[in-house]
């Protein structure tokens, strides 16, 4: 939940002269470092994409979980007689790879994220 | 059993956790070893270390214990301790290794600046540390009055000795060796035994038993009675009886008892025939038995209400033990932190297949165990009623030996972090000594309680300190990691809203004054509102008091959501953002406590 941007007090130094860069071309790396409102954007959209991959990663929990309960309690469920075996067999074992492979994407997805900041922040 | 295996199986085991933290010691040489094993663990021994810490004595008896007497429904509980850890991975595994702290109150401080809320903050640590060390130390009285005859509070008392033996001497390093071999021990220790009992099984032709009927059984049974119960009969039931019913002297005759409820007096033996249904519990002594809203008459809506509140509580509830977050700081950095939890979910659920395995073979093979009251033991006699003879025995004292490795890791892990808690924010003066101090103290405090405390089912009882977790440290973790605005002030009230009223929602339940019907079933299974509850009061406070967000927070948020290589400083070890002024975490170094 990131919140809008609120400006803040900054210390303002004068570029380092001796890098030789022209102003305008600091690498993104420095404006992050030294957290610039432009370094600011850059964090946000990280903490976006994270908080996406996260948020999906739950959903899918939810989804796939989470709504179990609700399926084993409704009445249709309580009249089919197989009724127990199919609770053992869903939350004793087939719930577990399915959470795993929930988390598996999810560790995919962060990684992909923070590469992709690092390649944008890079300049590559 | 066979005392002199099971209680050879558990002293080994208890050599062995001696012996590798000896070892540990060793290796551990400086202060920062001796506090975080110097952040070098390996996401391989990392993971197998935090499933042998998670793995408690609730998951190696306590829910083959419950499936037994409340059948399927139940296996939520492996299902909530497993996503948990997906919960945990998905929100704050990443940030809460980058942020550098050791312990939740070093988080709270370093994201808030505020002393107040790191004290608060180590409140609850203590306190579901406490809450959570209690049952291990019951089971572990359990396992050894079942496996010797010794009386109930000894267990305990030998289990609080080593741990805190090990913890004071060896410190992080070597507890981690420790976990790490414990994990593979309960594995081995339930897997085969389990094969064992399965091919029984097979061999005897696949017997069922219906967790919805009465529990009938399959051979001439002797029940000796060891607390006082009051069971109630559908239909009249006879039985030979030693002892006392319904105030009344037996000599061993058959006697026929009406419908209805009997009392039967400690100390009595039941004589069942085969065929008898084992007639239902409904109270041991002059306690009623915790009203549990999965076997009440309330009926499905209780029941839905009471498996939603067990959900909230375990799935939100990992991330804020303190045992769990400590680990997370052994990781050398972010990525490595994700990748251990991805291994842990792993580890953590393939143990869970093997309990639902005893509960339902109990459930066949012991079912007069529902009449003692000594659920928590199927696990241990299984062996012995299923196989008999040397090999019976032989498995059962692994058993014993893996329940023993569980109650020593769970309890290692929660009194180094209760003891780290302590030592940097309670004791006077901080340091290896006052580490050693406040070990002794974090161990003592629940062992006086269980000596004294009446026994609960060790995984009913588990799922109170989750409940407090997720209400007080969930909140605190997700918003403190995810939201710019959160203020000291508003964490303080959400920790105090939602911890403190699920604290107070178990201990009135726990205590047997919570009232009947829905009123009770709220009470017992708090999660479902204080979690809410605990969220909107920290974001209604904070976005009441937005002058207090701390100066530090951008820094901070940026330093816990950047990939360690682009701060551009050295990768292991916590980074003081440059902005974060005080608000730096602490680190855990008794010299540099200011």
């Amino acid at each position: 939940m990131p919140a809008e941007h609120r400006p803040r007090r900054e210390v303002v130094t004068g570029i380092p002269r001796r890098a030789g860069r022209p102003p305008g071309d600091r690498p993104a790396r420095s404006e992050i470092a030294e957290r610039t409102p432009l370094g600011d954007v850059y964090v946000r959209s990280l903490m976006r994409s994270q908080l996406r991959a996260g948020l999906s990663a739950l959903g899918l929990l939810l989804l796939l979980v989470g709504t179990l309960p609700l399926l084993f309690a409704s009445p249709t469920a309580g009249s089919v007689p197989a009724r127990g075996p199919v609770l053992w067999a869903v939350l004793g074992v087939a719930v577990h790879p399915v959470i795993w492979l929930v988390a598996r994407r999810y560790v995919r997805r962060a990684e992909r994220n923070e590469r992709d900041f690092t390649g944008l922040v890079e300049g590559r | 059993m066979n005392q002199t295996y099971a209680v050879t199986a558990v002293a080994l085991v208890v050599v062995a956790t001696v012996l590798i933290g000896a070892l540990g010691l060793r290796v551990s040489r400086t202060t920062s070893d001796f506090y975080v094993a110097s952040r070098t663990v390996g996401p391989g021994l990392n993971a197998a270390a935090i499933s042998g810490e998670y793995l408690s004595a609730a998951s190696f008896l306590g829910i083959a214990g419950l499936l037994f007497l409340q059948g399927p429904d139940m296996l939520w509980y492996p299902v909530g301790y497993t996503a948990g850890f997906l919960v945990l991975l998905a929100l704050v595994a990443a940030p809460l290794r980058r942020s550098g702290a050791y312990t939740l109150p070093d988080f709270a401080e370093a994201r808030l600046e505020s002393p107040a809320v790191r004290r608060l903050a180590a409140l609850f640590v203590v306190g579901i540390g406490w809450l959570y060390l209690l049952p291990q130390l019951q089971g572990a009285g359990l396992t050894l009055e079942i496996l010797t005859g010794a009386p109930g509070w000894l267990g305990g008392v030998v289990v609080a000795l080593v741990v805190t033996g090990v913890v004071a001497a060896g410190g992080m390093r070597s507890i981690t060796f420790v976990q790490a071999f414990q994990y593979w021990l309960k594995l081995t220790a339930l897997l085969v035994p389990a094969l064992f009992l399965l091919a029984a099984w097979f061999g005897d032709d696949t017997p069922r038993a219906g967790f919805d009927a009465t529990a009938v059984l399959r051979q001439h049974t002797v029940v000796r009675i060891d607390d006082t119960v009051r069971v109630d009969l559908d239909e009249p039931l006879t039985v030979g009886v030693t002892g006392s019913v319904d105030g009344a002297r037996h000599g061993g005759e058959q006697l026929t008892l009406d419908k209805g409820t009997h009392r039967i007096a400690a100390g009595t033996e039941l004589s069942f025939a085969p065929g008898t249904e084992v007639p239902r519990r409904v109270s041991t002594g002059p306690e009623p038995v915790r009203s549990s809203p999965f076997t009440e008459d309330g009926g499905q809506a209780h029941r839905l209400y009471a498996t939603y509140g067990l959900i909230m509580a375990t799935f939100l509830g990992t991330m804020g033990l303190p045992h769990v977050a400590v680990r997370f700081y052994t990781s050398p950095d972010g990525r490595a932190a994700r990748r251990t939890t991805l291994v842990v979910l792993a580890l953590v659920a393939a143990f869970y297949l093997l309990p639902p395995v005893y509960g339902a073979l109990s459930r066949v093979y012991a079912p007069e165990l529902a009449l003692t009251g000594a659920a928590d033991a199927a696990v241990l006699v299984l062996p012995e009623r299923v196989i008999g003879g040397v090999t019976g025995d032989l498995l059962g004292a692994l058993l014993a030996g893996g329940a023993f490795a569980a109650f020593l890791s769970t309890a290692s892990g929660l009194t180094t972090s209760v003891a780290g808690v302590l030592s940097q924010d309670v004791l006077p003066s901080a340091g290896v000594r006052s580490f050693r101090l406040a070990a002794a103290i974090a161990m003592a405090v629940p062992c006086a309680v269980s000596v004294t405390a009446s026994h609960v089912p060790v995984a009913d009882a588990v799922a109170l300190p989750f409940a407090v977790a997720a209400s007080s440290f969930c909140p605190l973790l997700v918003l403190g990691i995810w939201w710019r605005r959160l203020t000291p002030p508003g964490a303080a009230a959400g920790l105090l809203a939602g911890g403190g009223s699920a604290l107070v929602a178990v201990l009135v339940s726990r205590s047997g004054i919570a009232p009947g019907g829905w009123g009770g079933v709220l009470l017992a299974w708090p999660a479902v509102w204080s979690v809410p509850l605990g969220f909107l009061t920290m974001v209604l406070v904070s976005l009441a008091t937005p002058r207090h967000v701390p100066a530090g927070a951008a820094a901070v948020l940026a330093r816990l959501h950047l990939p360690e290589d682009m701060i551009g400083l050295p990768r292991p070890g916590p980074v003081p953002g440059p902005g974060a002024g005080g608000g730096a975490a602490r680190q855990p170094d008794p010299a540099g406590r200011p």
